[in-house]
């Protein structure tokens, strides 16, 4: 009986997680006049309202800066985090503690606050309204770094460290040669968290990406929403667009994903 | 000669590693923090090219615009409605998950889902539930014979959708960060409690959350500097195209202190020096917030 409940609680909780999503895909496939009805069976005008999504705002092109931008940032925060991460977990040098303490006090830093400065240093570079001015402020950042440090501490052995080091390999070489196979994992679990903050980022490119054709696809699905009388099957079709493709990967990918969050926050 | 660079390399090769994020932080993250502090002094707009030191000026008009004060109390106001009822919810689901269960993949990741959704994606959809007119929720109101709400238009009503987008996204996420810490948790101590005949209940409150009180200061003190910050919900919820979108309502009901920094700093005469000094006393909201909320959660007995 107990346990009965307990799982029905549960369905009760994957039903208010999922119940948003499910409703909006089914505004999606109906015509904007026909939402006073409401009712949760899809209607069929999804592809006229993707046709209506792509006529409003230019959304391919979105996506195909969106793309762009997560993918450099994603391979750049990787990259820089992994060594970063090597550096501070197995490496030895001078006020390796401290400066690592504050790698962690950073995350706690409300780095947005200094958005009047960070959009006058843009516009300084004349990077504004360019894809770089997103891409470059992003490409490491605190939480990759304390991941992968924290990761890496655990599943490196020093041992391998000491061995690469009495056979006099350099450093750039332990790292390909003996991290880089180690740290996978977290490699791939550190690439999706980051992926998806990059593509879902929003005020930042919201703030220096000004024309039409250099926007990102959640600033081209903010566009979907302005206007007095928000067309809700415009403005969904244009969410559900940006929103299934990650659902999509998230339901193949999410339980390493839920791994790493966990990892992440046991010492966290 | 291979000594030397032997040398060289143990030596600064682990500077250089690290070099990258403390290069970036510096220039994107902590120098414009505090130039921010410099800027807020002045009477800078990115349309003169005249920048008048004017001391603090800015700070006495901010303080003087019941404009400012009310996007404060907004502010405030929806921290509390989000982050209380969320890290509740967050506990109790996490207590509720951390047992043996059948289909434990499954749970996590229907938990995790809302947290994949952008976060504008995340305001659009809630707007159209919490439509006046179309929305599902007044129309299930309705059903049931309460009466429509329009959302949009009262203090309370608009915080509380607001809220519930918040809630909706990060519940699940920080419930599998309370879970990793609970597994952490001995099940002796479980065992014993139960033999000594305390309910499920006294055993969250007396052994879980003591045991995982760091992680709880932890994920408080982040939805605190970040709840502070909202600015996509109370933006995308306006709609409404330019004006009610920065106002945050026409009544300015759900405007948000970085809602209230950006109508200043980016569309209304892109008044910098202002919009600093908006910067500038937000971060010391968040410090003040910050440690007084530290120092509620300290008080968890150990």
């Amino acid at each position: 009986m107990k346990r009965k409940l307990l799982y029905l609680s549960l369905l009760g909780v994957m039903l208010f997680s999922a119940f948003p999503l499910y409703f909006s895909f089914v505004v999606s496939t109906k015509d904007n006049s026909a939402l006073a009805d409401v009712s949760l069976i899809p209607g069929a005008n999804l592809v006229s309202n993707i046709k209506r999504v792509f006529d409003t705002v230019p959304f391919d092109q979105a996506i195909i800066n969106s793309l762009i931008v997560s993918s450099a940032v994603t391979a750049s925060v990787v990259l820089f985090s992994t060594l970063a991460g090597f550096a501070f977990a197995k490496l030895h040098f001078r006020w390796r503690t401290g400066l690592l303490l504050a790698v962690v006090a950073t995350m706690m830093v409300p780095t947005q606050l200094g958005i009047i400065p960070q959009f006058m240093l843009i516009t300084e570079l004349e990077w504004h309204d360019t894809l770089t001015a997103v891409i470059v402020p992003a490409l490491v950042n605190a939480f990759g770094v304390f991941f992968m440090t924290q990761y890496l501490s655990e599943a490196l052995p020093t041992e391998l460290i000491e061995a690469g080091r009495v056979d006099g390999a350099a450093s750039h070489r332990l790292f390909w040669h003996v991290v880089l196979p180690v740290a996978r994992p977290a490699m791939a679990v550190l690439a999706m968290l980051t992926f998806l903050a990059s593509w879902n980022d929003y005020l930042w490119p919201l703030v220096v990406l000004a024309s039409p054709e250099n926007q990102t696809v959640q600033v081209a699905l903010s566009q979907l929403r302005a206007g007095y009388v928000t067309d809700y099957s415009l403005a969904l079709t244009g969410t559900m667009l940006a929103t299934i493709p990650l659902v999509i990967v998230f339901g193949a990918l999410g339980k390493q994903l839920i791994g790493g969050i966990m990892q992440g926050a046991i010492k966290g | 000669m291979r000594t030397w660079l032997y040398k060289v390399d143990t030596r600064v090769s682990p500077y250089l590693y690290i070099a990258p994020f403390f290069l970036l932080f510096a220039v994107f993250g902590l120098w414009p923090l505090f130039y921010t502090a410099y800027v807020s002094l002045f009477d800078w707009s990115l349309l003169k090219d005249e920048h008048t030191f004017i001391g603090l000026q800015n700070y006495g008009e901010m303080f003087q615009d019941s404009y400012f004060w009310n996007a404060l109390f907004n502010t405030v106001s929806i921290l509390a409605l989000s982050t209380i009822p969320q890290l509740l919810l967050s506990l109790l689901l996490a207590h509720l998950i951390n047992r043996r269960l059948r289909l434990k993949t499954f749970w996590r990741l229907g938990m995790l889902l809302p947290n994949v959704t952008s976060v504008v994606a995340v305001a659009v959809i809630f707007s159209q539930l919490f439509g006046r007119d179309f929305g599902l929720i007044n129309w299930t109101l309705e059903h049931l014979g309460l009466g429509r709400v329009d959302w949009q238009a009262g203090v309370l009503s608009s915080h509380i959708a607001i809220s519930t987008m918040i809630i909706w996204q990060w519940a699940g996420y920080n419930a599998l960060i309370f879970l990793a810490a609970m597994q952490a948790v001995p099940k002796e101590l479980y065992e014993s409690a139960t033999l000594d005949g305390a309910t499920e209940f006294q055993q969250l409150r007396q052994i879980t959350i003591p045991s995982i009180r760091p992680t709880i200061i932890f994920v408080v003190m982040v939805s605190t500097i970040f709840g502070l910050q909202v600015f996509a919900q109370p933006q995308l919820f306006a709609g409404g195209g330019g004006g009610a979108a920065l106002t945050g309502g026409s009544d300015r009901q759900f405007q948000t202190l970085t809602l209230y920094l950006y109508e200043h700093g980016f569309s209304r005469g892109f008044e910098f020096g202002y919009a600093s000094s908006v910067a500038w006393v937000m971060f010391l909201v968040i410090v003040v917030f910050a440690f007084i909320n530290y120092r509620l959660v300290r008080r968890i007995k150990k």
